[in-house]
This record gives structure tokens, C-alpha cells and sequence, in this order.
């Protein structure tokens, strides 16, 4: 075991962890922040995404050790600071854009990633840049419309509104 | 997965030194290496991660075209060398997924040498240059058919050196659950001819279409290419395409990426 | 317009807070002190003799508390199947032990064989490798048709790989036969449903808790249905009665009918938890999860339609090879079956109706339902055949249907096939199609698409299910060994707010805003004064779960059922307060008035007087405001609906891109439009994932070859368009109290064969007239095949 340090949401944390601890275990695990899902063994579904120094990774495929130090954001600490929903977060909610939750955290991660860099993603892009995150529930449709929505562009026209 | 010591080096000195212990395993971005030590088919005694290690890092022009630091991320690459080589640019950029191309590197890639990666046929398209700690390796003698490379025990790639075509472009056809090639196409055209290298569809791993190099080198247009034929024996079979229909894919993305090449 | 948060309103989910701030409760984010886990070790082949299994070198491991095995599970029974089917003999279905751990034998890919408890999960994982097993390996019985005939035998006990064989409807054999042979026009096509995995993307988990003192068990799963979780594992396995054993299903990240099922890790860690007498936690992996969780579809179909010569349909005849797997999974048999057969009039007035089904055993993962669950089977089917029919005789296949269309006069209509639907009307449902479709624009479209030398297709098809199941009395005639009803709680609390204990179990429809939204129509509170409890079988009454499209239409309906025996209790206490007659009073916008005076008391008055009973007719009625409903239904529902599918084929990989896809359902009443929408997205998306993307392959010894997210291909976001959504033409359910059918399974029901006749149509247009079938999935691979000829 080795202690490793980072920051988590703003707070510093630290924690043991062995070699083969992944990060998203020392968060589930280690620091209680249930908020990250597991979905799949094969880095494909997503569903574990947080962001690391301002960038959207893969929790389930990266050690705690590789990202000792690191600035880590979490679902947790996507809400505004006075706990209110964040205009992406409240944009899933006011479009449906999920329905079990088991994805919606990893959906809001690598949405809010795709929006720091690209703030009016065409459809497109952003059916494109969800590729790693699977969804069995929605269809995609509402996620995508809520993604549209929460860059300020008008989804009104988006069939069944 | 089986535990293992992690060490993180912050020089190329400290990696190699490292990767000499018995049971040392490099870990570049970990995006294909983790998967598989989760399912118990690799066990490392040592991890030796080579994120932290700066001079792996970065895009820039140099001798000899561009240079890319081993440890670079895809989502980099796919940033910093669209102004000097936007084919390659466009191929890091559609490898695997956002969260993927932040942590997978161009030299975690060239050392798996995986069948269906996209990174193998633009360094082979490219006649690119692999440079490790200890030498340089040509793209024509590097690659040796699927995981399988010219590189050492304990040897690590530090670099890549893309001489920069006229023009070039990578087409790339998903296999629908990985999002890794089911077939993809580079091609590259140089004033000393074109180089076409295929990924996705070989047994053996990335390989170049000669015939079309030949044809295209006289003629650099998707015209040139219609009239040949792809062989289909050592083309891979699996639950998404037959041998027939990788040989089909073959032909027909060379034809677009010439049509696409800027 | 409709009142916020009353019947009809797009009300937002409550539910989404927790979820989006990441808050959810999942059963993996339980753990309890003290808690071990549990490691399976699972056969690698799909069939073999266990000759040894050595734990020794395992159990001295660090961490190792104990590793399991059948021997220690000899007094358990096994997992039982909930419904019998009879074949045509009038014989029962062959229903083999399905054990918690491999007894003697292992029978796919997956099958438990030991399980090894630890201290942590990587420390039971370590010691996995070191249990020794020998197995000696058997061929595998893969193919149907080979294992029906002479094929080695999945279970030697029963002598036969052929679990029934059910003819249905047997009495109309001879007519079919005789329609057969007096028809203008028979049209056959063989094909194949493609096996599939249900894939929610919470894997399962399991945790077993056991209190030593009190002999009180629990088990938190992740489960559709924990009351029947509770029943089966109670009474059949482990031989708990229930009030010893608490189920309890959190949040649960999706089912889509593979959480309904009772499995062997959830006995497991019941069990375990007892012997070792500390918390035993058991967590999925997806890989895992591949070749654990009952699967779905997976049949081998001929189906042949005769027609007269004016192109009415005069018979159906179907032969279907049902994949059981190597175990029958709790609802497996009813699936092929009841499920599946009763649906094979469709839309349609084809007066007979003759299909043939083998279930067959295989060395493969067990097979169940998975959302649409038979349905899906037999509408693919039916609409692949008309859409065949059409093009053979050279009419369109939009006319072909709607000249054999039930009229809307006919309704209530008896079908060939034993079921009555009860309402309907599917010209309107064509109508509105083709209308939001733009149908008549498809040639242009097609002519814009081929001067980009894309192949432009249009597939259309209907589809009507049989939901809200089911009625007990007479599901118990045709094997069912439960009841299906569903039951509610409605606890009034004395301060006026509600709290409702159901049955029913969310894990993404909603229910938590939907079922509030009922109550706060019915009695004129606001919905946020309206609690909803579900998945926990120490407080809401036995109830049956969520699958079958049957949480609203059943579920729903025992809550209205309570509902109004708590709004007639308190209009009693009403009248007593305000000195009226019974009769006279009124119940709106949560306000008690009498009739033709201005007297008025408010919902909190009543309820205040109920649970403070000073001023109170106590001799003649009990204080307190609380009511239980149990609701079984009279009848099935059938929502149905029109699908329509435009795609592009591009000629020269094969590949298809979905242009859109419109879908034009009948619900009947809608309480929330937005999340009827969502359930009908998210079916389209799997329906379109079955037709173009996914496929369970296993190859000739069972190894699975599809076993992760890099081969198995579930629809990602640019799999799909964004769909267009309509379910205006509705036809109330008659005979439940919301009018309600349920929209859980219709996307995934309609959605296939429109996709596969679009890409016919496709091809047929681009002059690649020789293909007359692609079977599914319609991967770019088969489609380039099929155009080679």
C-alpha cells in the first residue's frame, strides 16, 4: 500500500492504495464518492468518467498511483456551490436526458468536457464526442437534446418536444 | 487484477532503468494494457508509467518532419498537429473515444501493435521513424506483423518523426463495438511517391498495398485504384466482417482517402 | 392544458437530483461492516464433467475466509422456473434442476462451479487461481436442430434436449393446413431473431446480510421485482419463510427484463452470509455479466402467410426452434410461448392462426425475457412476411396492410389466437405515420440520395402487444406459477401529505413522479406532498414488479384502487365534520364541499380528524387513513402503434445509416407525456441496436465470442437520430381505471422490422432485387454479402 494524495472537488484527500488500485476504486472505495459508476471491464461504456486536471478520463482505467497530485472533479462536485443544479445538470433534468442514473454521471462529466472546449457543439459533434459513454436507456435523444440546450441553442424544434 | 509495484519515473534514464528489473512492464496510457490486466492476461511484477516523463511529450517540427513524443496523448496529437499534418491529426483524432484520446498515447499504441489500431498505418504510410532510448527504427522494419514489433525487451519508444507529405488522408471504416478499424486506410503522397498502409483487415498486422502505392504513384486518383484487386487470404475473419469483405473495405476506403487527401 | 404535476403534465422526475449530483443509491454503493466477497470461479467450457475441485491451496490464501462449493449447498434446491408449459401431448415441459453451483456437470460458458469468499475482492480474485478444477470436456450441443436430433444431451437425467414442444392454437391445425392449400398466394421466409443481451448498464450485485440473534436475513439486489425475489428464493431455494427474509432493490440502473429473473448469485450470498455469519457482497463485472445474465430473443422461425386472391390474409403458420439455453431462467418458458404465439394475429383480421415451438436445450447461457419478450419474435416475423408477401405479389406493402387491418368497428375482437383486444384503431395509426414521416416526400428524398449514389429505403411496420400483465386466473390456466396482479399502500398522514408503498419497482420508468402525479390529480394536492416507496419488501405490500409494460397499468391501477377506497373514507369523515349526507359530498382541488352549500373542509381538516379522532364517528368507522388495494386485471392491454423507418445504404461497404425513424403509438391515456417519450426512445434504440448492431455469438464449443463492449455492439449516440414521437392517437384501455396500455417494450417491439424492411427496400430500389431477407443484425458485413448475391 502506498499513500497517495490529490485533490478531489477542491478538497484535498489522501488515501492507500495499492499498484493495482484504479482510481475509480479509490474514489468509490477509498473516499465513499459513489457517485462514479463501473459499467463495463473494457473501458468502453463511460460510465466511470470524471475529469483529471481539467480533462475527461476513463476512472476505471487509470491507476490512483498515475494520478497522485492530480486535480480530480468528480459528479459530486459539478452542482453550483450553493448545492443548486448546475445549467448542464438542470438542462438532464428539464429534458429527460436520463432515466435509471446509472450513465448520467459519466453522461455529465464528458458533456461538461465536450462544452469547456466547443461551447455550441452542432448535433453532431455531440453524438460524436458521446461515443464512449453508453446510454441503454434513453435512446440518446433527450441527452443529446439536453447537452444542445445546455450550450444555449434553441432545441425547441428537435422532434417530439 | 494481480497487484504490482508502480513506479513513475520523470526521466527516460529512470524508465529504462526501471523497465531492467525482472517482471517490469512499461505503461504508457494504459487504455488497452489495463483492460487486459483486468481480465488476468497480463501480470507485471513492476508497472512503470512514463506519463510523467516531459521529454516524451509534445508536438513540434524538427529534423526530418514532425516530432512526437511517445507519451503524448492522442487528444494532443489530434490538437497540435493539425497545422502541420492534418491527416494524422484527423486520425488521432477519431481514435476511440474523448476520454480514450486523453490518456492513450501514440507510443503506448506502436508498441501494442494492435491489428486494428489506427497509429500503425500512418506511421507506415508515412515511412515514419520510430526512435527508442537506444536507436532508430525505420517504419518498414518496425512493424512485424500483429503484436508484434521490432522493439527489445526494456526498449522504449521516445519518439516518432513523420516526414510530411503533399498530401495525405486516413479513412477509417469502425467495427461497431470497439470503435477500433474493422479496416482503415492511409494514404500518403510524397514527391518520391505514394505510400498506402492498411490497418484492420490483415492477420498480419498493418501492412502496404503495393499495388496501389505503384498505381497511384503514376496516377493520384481514386480512378487508379478501381481496376485492382485486394487478396483476401490472410485478411481476418471474425463476428464483423469476412475476409471478402475487409479485402471489399480495403479497396474501396483507399479510393476515398485519395479522394480525401489534402 | 393539464394541471402541473397532475395526469398529462411533462412534470419533471424527482428522482433526477439524486442521480445527477450522484446521489443514487445502487446496490454496489452498499456496504456493510464487516462485509466479504464473493469471487465466482465460473467454467470456462460449455460443457464438461466436474472430476475435482480442489480448494485447498485457495482456502490457505490471505484473506481467504471460505471457498464453495455444491457440496456445500446440498440442502438448497435449485432455481426454480415459474411457469409450465404443456406440449402438444398433453405432456408437462421437461424442467431439469438448474442448481445454485454445478453440480456434477458444468452446461455453458459461465456456469458457476465454486465461489470464493475473502476478505477483499482482489484477495478472492488471487485465490481464485488457485482452486484446482479438472473437468472433463464434452462436446457441446450448440445448433437447435442438432440437439433435437440425437445431439449429446445438456441434461442426461431428462433424456431429451427438447424442453416441449407446443402447438398453439392446436384445434386450428387442420384449418391452417387446409387454408394452406386453398390459398392464391403463400409467401415463406425463414429467419433467424438474433440472440441478445440485455446489457442494463448497472451490472448485477448482490449483498447477503444475516443477523445471528434474530435469524433475520436480507439481501440487497438488483432486482425488477424483489417480492418475487423474496418468494422464489425463500420457498424454493433456501427455505426461508418470508417474514425471515427481507429483499430489498434500491436503485437499480436498468433492467430490461434480465433483473426480473431469480439467480443463483442472489441464493448465494444469502446463504453464505448465514454460514459465515458476516455480509457477503458479490459484484458483477460487464464480462461477467456476458455470460450470467439470462439473455434474450434468440429463435430460428419459418413463417409462411397465405393470402386469397383479392390479397386477403387467410392463415399464418410459424415454426419457431426457441433457445432455452442450458437452464430454463424463472419466465423463460412462457416467453416463446404465451407471450409470443397469442401475438401472431398482429394487427391484422387473419382468421388462422397455427404456430409450432420447440424450446430447445443448448450448451449456452439461459435465455429470458428481455424487453418485449416474445413480442418483439413474433411481430418481426409477421411484418417481415407481409412486407415479402407485398413485394411478391407487387403491391405496396402500406396498402397490403391496411387492407387486413382490424376495423376500428370491431373492437372488442376476438382473435384466432385466444386473446381480445380491447381497443384500437391502426388506420389512425398508419395515417399519423405516414403523415409525420412525410411519406409522400420519399421519392425525392430517394432521388437526392441516389445522386449521392446512396440507396434510399423506406420499411414500415405495426405492431400490437399484449401489457399490463397479467390476469391471474387466467394466466394460471396456461402454466403461470404466480399470480400477476399488483398492490398499493396509500398511507394519508395526519398532516395531509401522502405516502404510497407499491409493489411496482422503478429502475429508470419514472414511477417515483409518475405514480405522484395519479395521486395528486385524484385528490387535488400538490404532487410534492406525495411520497412514493417502492423495492423494499419489509414495507410495501407483496406485489409483483416492473416488466411487461404492467408498473402503470397494474400498478398504477391498485393505487387508484386504494386511492378511492381512502377518498370515499374521507368523504364519510367529511360528512360527519360538516354534518351533511355521504352523498352530498364533493372532492376537488383538494377541498370538501357539500353540495348546493357553501360548507367547505380542507384536505388537512380530514385528514387532522382522521388520525386526531376527538370529533369522530367512532362507533361506526376506524380512526386513521390508510387503505391497501390488490388490482388484477380482467385483461391484457394492447398498445400498438405504426413505425416507420427511412434509411440510406451506402453501396459499396454495405453500411446503413438510419435518415429517421417515426413512431406512432397508442398508449391510450399518457399521465407523463415527456417520460412516455423517453421509454419509447430508448426501446427504439435497442430495437434498432438488435436490428443493425447487436449479436450473441457463440461459436461450435460454446466459447462466447461476443463477451464485452468490443464485440458485442450496443447503439452509442451516432447510432441514431434524434426520433420523431407521436402517441395523440389513442384508444383508452376499457378496462383498467387510468385507460392505460403501458410504453415500456413498444419501441423495441416495432422497431426491427421496420428497420429490415427499410434496408430491403433499400436494395430492392438500387436494383438488388435478388435479396429477399437479411437477418439481423444488418451489419454492413451481411448487407455487402447480400448484394454480392
Amino acid at each position: 500500500m502506498t499513500k497517495v494524495s490529490m485533490t478531489v472537488n477542491g478538497r484535498t484527500v489522501s488515501g492507500e492504495a495499492e499498484g493495482r488500485t484504479l482510481l475509480v476504486q479509490f474514489l468509490r472505495e477509498g473516499l465513499g464518492l459513489t457517485g462514479t459508476h463501473v459499467g463495463c471491464d473494457t473501458s468502453q461504456c463511460g460510465a466511470c468518467v470524471v475529469h483529471v486536471n481539467g480533462q475527461m478520463v476513463k476512472s476505471c482505467t487509470v491507476f490512483a498511483q498515475d494520478v497522485a497530485g492530480a486535480d480530480v472533479r468528480t459528479i459530486e462536485g459539478m452542482a453550483n456551490a450553493d448545492g443548486s443544479l448546475s445549467v448542464l445538470q438542470q438542462a438532464f433534468q428539464d429534458h429527460h436526458g436520463l432515466q435509471c442514473g446509472y450513465c448520467t454521471p459519466g453522461m455529465v462529466m464528458s458533456a461538461a468536457a465536450l462544452l469547456k472546449d466547443n461551447p455550441k457543439p452542432t448535433e453532431v459533434e455531440v453524438r460524436h464526442h458521446l461515443e464512449g459513454n453508453i446510454c441503454r436507456c434513453t435512446g440518446y435523444h433527450n441527452i443529446v437534446k439536453a447537452v444542445l440546450a445546455a450550450s444555449g441553442q434553441d432545441v425547441s424544434k428537435i422532434a417530439a418536444e | 487484477m494481480h497487484n504490482f509495484d508502480f513506479v513513475k519515473p520523470s526521466t527516460i534514464a529512470e524508465a529504462v532503468s526501471a523497465l531492467s528489473h525482472e517482471g517490469a512492464q512499461a505503461l504508457s496510457g494504459g487504455q488497452t494494457l489495463i483492460p487486459t490486466m483486468k481480465q488476468r492476461l497480463a501480470a507485471p511484477g513492476t508497472l512503470v508509467s512514463l506519463t510523467g516523463i516531459a521529454e516524451m511529450q509534445g508536438v513540434c517540427l524538427g529534423d526530418g518532419g514532425l516530432h512526437i513524443g511517445a507519451a503524448t496523448p492522442h487528444a494532443v496529437v489530434a490538437r497540435e498537429a493539425k497545422a502541420h499534418y492534418p491527416a494524422l491529426a484527423s486520425l488521432a483524432a477519431g481514435i476511440g473515444d474523448p476520454a480514450v484520446r486523453n490518456r492513450g498515447t501514440i507510443g503506448g499504441s506502436l508498441a501494442n501493435n494492435d491489428p486494428a489500431a489506427c497509429y500503425p498505418s500512418a506511421v507506415l504510410a508515412s515511412g515514419a521513424t520510430i526512435v527508442t532510448n537506444t536507436r532508430t527504427i525505420g517504419a518498414d522494419d518496425y512493424f512485424q506483423g500483429m503484436f508484434t514489433t521490432a522493439l527489445h525487451d526494456g526498449e522504449i519508444i521516445t519518439s516518432v518523426v513523420f516526414p510530411i507529405p503533399e498530401k495525405a488522408a486516413y479513412v477509417k471504416f469502425d467495427q461497431p463495438a470497439s470503435r477500433f478499424a474493422l479496416t482503415g486506410v492511409f494514404v500518403a503522397k510524397y514527391a518520391g511517391g505514394v505510400r498506402v498502409a492498411v490497418t484492420g483487415a490483415s492477420q498480419d498486422g498493418v501492412f502496404r498495398w503495393r499495388e496501389a502505392e505503384a498505381a497511384l504513384t503514376a496516377n493520384f486518383s481514386p480512378a487508379a485504384v478501381s481496376g485492382l484487386t485486394v487478396d483476401s487470404r490472410h485478411m481476418i475473419a471474425d463476428l464483423h466482417g469476412t475476409p471478402a469483405y475487409r479485402a471489399n473495405l480495403v479497396k474501396v476506403l483507399t479510393g476515398r482517402a485519395v479522394a480525401a487527401a489534402s | 392544458m393539464p394541471k402541473d404535476g397532475g395526469i398529462g403534465a411533462s412534470t419533471k422526475r424527482r428522482e433526477d437530483v439524486r442521480f445527477l449530483t450522484g446521489k443514487g443509491r445502487y446496490t454496489d454503493d452498499i456496504n456493510i461492516r464487516g462485509q466479504l466477497y464473493a469471487h465466482f470461479i465460473r467454467s470456462q467450457v460449455a460443457h464438461g464433467t466436474i472430476r475435482k475441485i480442489d480448494t485447498r491451496d485457495a482456502e490457505a490464501m490471505p484473506g481467504v475466509v471460505k471457498v464453495f462449493t455444491s457440496a456445500d449447498f446440498t440442502g438448497v434446491g435449485g432455481i426454480p422456473t415459474g411457469w409450465q408449459v404443456t406440449s402438444r401431448d398433453g405432456q408437462p415441459m421437461l424442467e431439469p434442476k438448474h442448481p445454485v453451483l454445478a453440480e456434477g456437470k458444468v452446461r455453458h460458458v459461465g456456469d458457476p462451479i465454486a465461489v470464493v469468499v475473502a476478505e477483499t475482492l482482489e484477495q478472492a480474485r488471487d485465490a481464485a487461481e488457485a482452486v484446482e478444477i479438472d473437468i472433463d470436456e464434452l462436446p457441446a450441443v450448440m445448433d437447435m436442430k442438432a440437439a433435437i436430433q440425437g445431439g449429446p444431451l445438456v441434461h442426461d437425467e431428462i433424456g431429451s434436449n427438447l424442453c416441449y414442444d407446443w402447438g398453439f392454437v392446436e384445434e386450428n391445425k387442420a384449418a391452417v393446413d387446409e387454408a394452406f392449400r386453398n390459398a392464391a398466394h403463400v409467401t415463406t421466409l425463414e429467419l433467424v431473431n438474433n440472440r441478445l443481451v440485455a446489457n442494463p448498464m448497472e451490472p448485477r450485485v448482490a449483498v447477503g446480510d444475516y443477523e445471528d440473534h434474530s435469524g433475520q436475513h436480507t439481501l440487497y439486489t438488483t432486482s425488477q421485482n424483489p417480492h418475487v425475489i423474496r418468494l422464489l428464493m425463500g420457498a424454493f431455494v433456501l427455505s426461508i419463510p418470508e417474514h425471515k427474509l427481507r429483499v430489498v432493490a434500491p436503485d437499480v440502473g436498468g433492467g430490461f427484463g434480465s433483473k426480473i429473473y431469480h439467480y443463483a448469485e442472489e441464493a448465494f450470498v444469502t446463504k453464505a452470509a448465514q454460514i459465515l455469519k458476516r455480509p457477503v457482497k458479490w459484484t458483477s463485472s460487464r464480462s461477467e455479466a456476458f455470460m450470467s445474465d439470462a439473455q434474450g430473443r434468440d429463435h430460428v422461425t419459418r413463417v409462411e402467410l397465405a393470402l386469397d386472391a383479392d390479397h386477403n390474409f387467410t392463415a399464418l403458420r410459424c415454426e419457431t426452434y426457441a433457445n432455452m439455453g442450458a437452464y430454463l431462467s424463472t419466465f423463460a418458458p412462457c416467453i416463446p410461448t404465451w407471450l409470443h404465439g397469442t401475438l401472431l394475429a398482429g394487427n391484422y383480421k387473419t382468421p388462422l392462426v397455427y404456430t409450432n415451438v420447440k424450446a430447445v436445450f443448448t450448451n449456452t447461457v439461459p435465455v429470458d425475457a428481455y424487453r418485449g419478450a416474445g413480442r418483439p419474435e413474433a411481430t418481426f416475423q409477421l411484418e417481415r412476411v407481409i412486407d415479402k408477401a407485398a413485394r411478391e405479389l407487387g403491391v405496396s406493402p402500406v396498402e397490403l396492410r391496411r387492407k387486413n387491418f382490424i376495423q376500428p368497428d370491431q373492437f372488442p375482437y376476438q382473435t384466432p389466437v385466444a386473446v381480445v383486444y380491447d381497443t384500437g384503431n391502426y388506420q389512425a395509426t398508419l395515417d399519423k405515420l405516414l403523415e409525420l414521416s412525410d411519406h409522400a416526400g420519399f421519392e425525392a428524398r430517394a432521388a437526392e440520395s441516389k445522386a449521392r449514389g446512396k440507396l434510399r429505403g423506406f420499411g414500415l411496420a405495426h405492431y400490437i402487444e399484449a401489457c399490463g400483465i397479467a390476469p391471474s386466473n387466467l394466466v394460471g390456466q396456461l402454466g403461470a406459477r404466480a399470480g400477476l396482479y399488483e398492490s398499493a399502500t396509500v398511507r394519508v398522514n395526519a398532516t395531509g401529505s401522502i405516502t404510497v408503498f407499491t409493489g411496482s419497482h422503478s429502475h429508470g420508468q419514472g414511477h417515483e413522479t409518475t405514480f405522484a402525479q395519479v395521486i395528486s390529480e385524484m385528490i387535488g394536492i400538490d404532487a410534492s406532498q406525495v411520497e412514493i416507496v417502492h423495492g423494499d419488501t419489509s414495507n410495501t405490500p407483496m406485489g409483483m414488479g416492473t416488466y411487461g409494460s404492467r408498473s402503470l397499468a397494474v400498478g398504477g391501477s391498485a393505487m387508484v384502487k386504494a386511492t378511492n377506497k381512502i377518498i370515499n373514507k374521507a368523504k364519510k369523515i367529511a360528512a360527519h365534520l360538516m354534518e351533511a349526507s355521504e352523498a352530498d359530498i364533493e372532492l376537488k382541488d383538494g377541498k370538501f364541499t357539500v353540495a348546493g352549500t357553501d360548507k367547505e373542509k380542507s384536505w388537512v381538516d380530514i385528514t387532522l380528524a382522521a388520525y386526531v379522532p376527538h370529533n369522530y364517528p367512532l362507533e361506526s368507522m376506524e380512526p386513521g387513513l390508510e387503505e391497501t388495494a390488490f388490482y388484477d386485471p380482467s385483461n391484457f392491454t394492447y398498445p400498438a402503434g405504426a413505425y416507420g423507418c427511412e434509411v440510406e445504404v451506402d453501396p459499396e461497404t454495405g453500411k446503413v445509416t438510419i435518415c429517421s425513424f417515426t413512431a406512432a403509438d397508442d398508449f391510450g391515456n399518457v399521465v407523463n407525456p415527456m417520460i412516455v417519450e423517453g421509454q419509447v426512445h430508448g426501446g427504439l434504440a435497442q430495437g434498432i441496436g438488435q436490428a443493425m448492431l447487436e449479436n450473441c455469438v457463440f461459436d461450435e464449443n460454446g466459447q462466447l465470442l461476443s463477451g464485452s463492449f468490443m464485440d458485442y455492439a450496443m447503439p452509442r449516440a451516432d447510432d441514431v437520430p434524434f426520433y420523431s414521437v407521436d402517441h395523440s392517437c389513442a384508444t383508452p384501455c376499457t378496462h383498467n381505471p387510468l385507460g392505460v396500455k403501458g410504453c415500456g417494450e413498444a419501441g423495441a417491439i416495432g422497431s426491427p422490422p421496420a428497420v429490415v424492411n427499410a434496408v430491403i427496400d433499400a436494395l430492392h430500389r438500387g436494383g438488388f432485387t435478388h435479396v429477399t431477407h437479411i437477418d439481423m443484425p444488418v451489419s454492413p458485413s451481411r448487407v455487402w454479402q447480400a448484394m454480392q448475391g
